[in-house]
């Protein structure tokens, strides 16, 4: 598979990843050749086989519906870039 | 007498319950290797406050008779591990200046044990690399050279700055984690031992998540016996994290006999590839024989999926980053950059590009792209049912042997830049990428040197939960390859 540079501008907006036009070709090339050679995984016949979905089976443990923590608002916050009146703060999102 | 800093784990636990030296001076002995050995970068951030204040407490323990199984010991902490008001990077831009407010559950495991810690170790940004090239605090040199050679060698990755504090007596031990590899290959490219448990044994609680179905922490260290001791501290249930197991923690070091008699060792054939280097091949044989003096049965297997092991990593474990890395935004902690008049999509855009390294970036793409609508099929529900299959390998396997042993690395330490090519790099996991793909027990132990000097390992695979069995084996080969020889710096 060929990855061409509207698809790697595509997949940078898609991870939110900025990138520099100088950059799109080159990233092009490096994706196109990993593409290309996990394509073989193509010729493997899994019909008929699950997915894996839990590497060692295991079961999610249960436990009493309670409130275990919180009433830590400092904790999570301290390493806010911008803390405002207890909250996360961000750039305008509305005009 | 042995300087302070050569002893094992187990010789310094001996020497603190004599008493004949402190863990004030333990630490102290410990600290100023560290100081020495600056320019191999193996730490990011130095806690010599914190190590000598926990050695105190270890020494108050020690006179009282009350104490932990690893009280003094010195011990560095990779980066990935969150450790509470001490900066955690993961290697990355992006988390510089991170203070968590909480301890992982690994790493305070280990300091309610009685540890010392002496700082934060560096590695790949976010353990992606083999060879501490992608770190954002600068590239970890391993102590070693290759015969008369000066050019500088990576310590393998992404647990490197781990690989070479141990290497080079700066840390007694080292926590490392494993997405596919990174315990082992690193381990192997220094001369020293490292063991990746069973998936769940060691919570993920507080570890900068890679890839959640792989990664997995586990300790490196000069000794099979000193893994063990470390490993007995890491393992254990933990509520909060889902996958964790909840199973019985033997104690690895007071069941280690070394004994291989009755026990069947498989020899995978797809692991000897084309084009092998002939030292590898050599140095497998030998371990052969060794496990055949012990009084192991050799049994041919086969793991028929081998060679798609490699190709399925490289989507799950993208995939998983991509999406686990999507926290990365610049909002809750870490770096921001918002450009002049941006809006909020501008600022995570903005923050990315800026904080994560050049490999970071290609993986969390992959992985995007393989999950995105009308390729998900075709990639990612394909790779997971490969690894299906590459499990059932080792499943089949487990009815004709106990263990399994195959060289750790196809090649010893290389130079920086020597692997430029990312897929070249990729490579180097083709003997450990498949054991994490099935959750299984594996450690590399040093079993020889290269033709120019060089530390080689030989890995040995085991069964779910047993640990024991593949310490047992790493024993038996430590023993038979009674490895003595030392990095120059």
């Amino acid at each position: 598979m060929s990855v061409d540079e509207p698809t790697v501008r595509k997949i940078a907006r898609l991870a939110r990843i900025g990138i520099a036009d100088d950059d799109v070709a080159p990233l092009a090339g490096e994706l196109s050749a990993i593409l290309g050679w996990i394509e073989q995984l193509g010729e493997v016949d899994t019909a008929g086989v699950a997915p894996m979905t839990a590497v060692i089976p295991n079961h999610l443990a249960w436990r009493v519906d309670q409130v275990t923590d919180g009433d830590v608002q400092g904790k999570v916050l301290a390493n806010a870039p911008d803390a405002t009146s207890g909250f996360f703060a961000v750039p305008k999102v509305i005009e | 007498m042995t300087a302070l800093t050569d002893l094992t784990i187990a010789g310094m636990k001996a020497g603190l319950a004599a008493r004949d030296f402190s863990a004030v001076e333990l630490a102290d002995a410990h600290l100023a290797a560290m100081e020495a050995a600056r320019g191999l970068n193996a730490f990011i951030v130095e806690t010599p406050d914190i190590a000598r204040a926990q050695a105190a407490v270890a020494d108050a323990a020690l006179a009282r008779g009350d104490a932990r199984p690893l009280a003094g010991i010195p011990l560095g902490i990779k980066d990935l591990f969150c450790t509470e008001g001490v900066q955690t990077t993961a290697g990355s831009k992006i988390l510089q200046g991170f203070i968590p407010q909480y301890e992982s559950t690994v790493s305070g495991k280990l300091l309610a044990d009685g540890a010392v810690m002496l700082g934060k170790l560096n590695m790949d940004e976010f353990a992606m690399g083999s060879s501490n090239e992608t770190s954002a605090y600068g590239r970890v040199i391993s102590p070693w050279k290759a015969g008369d050679s000066n050019r500088e060698l990576v310590p393998g990755g992404s647990s490197g700055g781990s690989a070479s504090a141990v290497a080079a007596r700066i840390a007694a031990g080292a926590t490392g984690t494993d997405t596919g590899g990174s315990i082992r290959q690193p381990a192997a490219f220094v001369g020293i031992s490292g063991i990746k448990p069973t998936y769940g044994r060691c919570s993920r609680w507080g570890v900068v998540a890679f890839a959640s179905s792989l990664d997995q922490a586990g300790p490196m260290a000069r000794s099979v016996a000193d893994c063990a001791l470390m490993l007995t501290s890491m393992c254990g249930y933990d509520a909060k994290d889902s996958t964790s197991l909840n199973v019985p923690v033997p104690d690895f070091a007071a069941g280690l006999t070394g004994d291989m008699r009755g026990r069947r060792i498989g020899i995978p054939r797809e692991y000897r590839l084309d084009g092998m280097d002939p030292g590898i091949i050599a140095l497998w044989e030998q371990g052969i024989a060794w496990m055949k003096d012990a009084g192991a049965e050799i049994v041919e297997v086969s793991l028929p999926h081998t060679k798609y092991a490699l190709p399925a990593y490289y989507i799950i474990a993208p995939a998983e980053a991509s999406s686990n890395l999507a926290r990365y935004d610049g909002v809750r902690y870490g770096l921001r950059v918002t450009p002049p008049g941006g809006n909020l999509a501008d600022m995570y855009a903005a923050t990315r590009a800026a904080g994560f390294g050049a490999e970071v970036k290609r993986r969390i793409m992959i992985g995007t792209y393989v999950l995105s609508a009308g390729f998900y099929d075709a990639y990612y529900t394909q790779a997971q049912k490969v690894r299906t299959l590459i499990a059932r390998d080792f499943e089949r396997a487990w009815e004709q042997c106990d263990l399994l042993l195959t060289p750790t690395a196809p090649s010893a330490a290389f130079a920086f830049g020597d692997k430029a090519d990312p897929l070249e790099m990729y490579l180097n996991d083709v003997f450990t990428v498949p054991s994490s793909l099935a959750g299984l027990p594996a450690m590399s132990v040093p079993a020889g040197l290269s033709a120019d000097g060089l530390p080689l390992g030989l890995q040995i695979i085991g069964r779910p939960l047993d640990e024991a069995g593949v310490l047992d084996a790493g024993l038996a080969i430590e023993r038979a390859a009674g490895f003595t020889a030392r990095p120059g710096r």
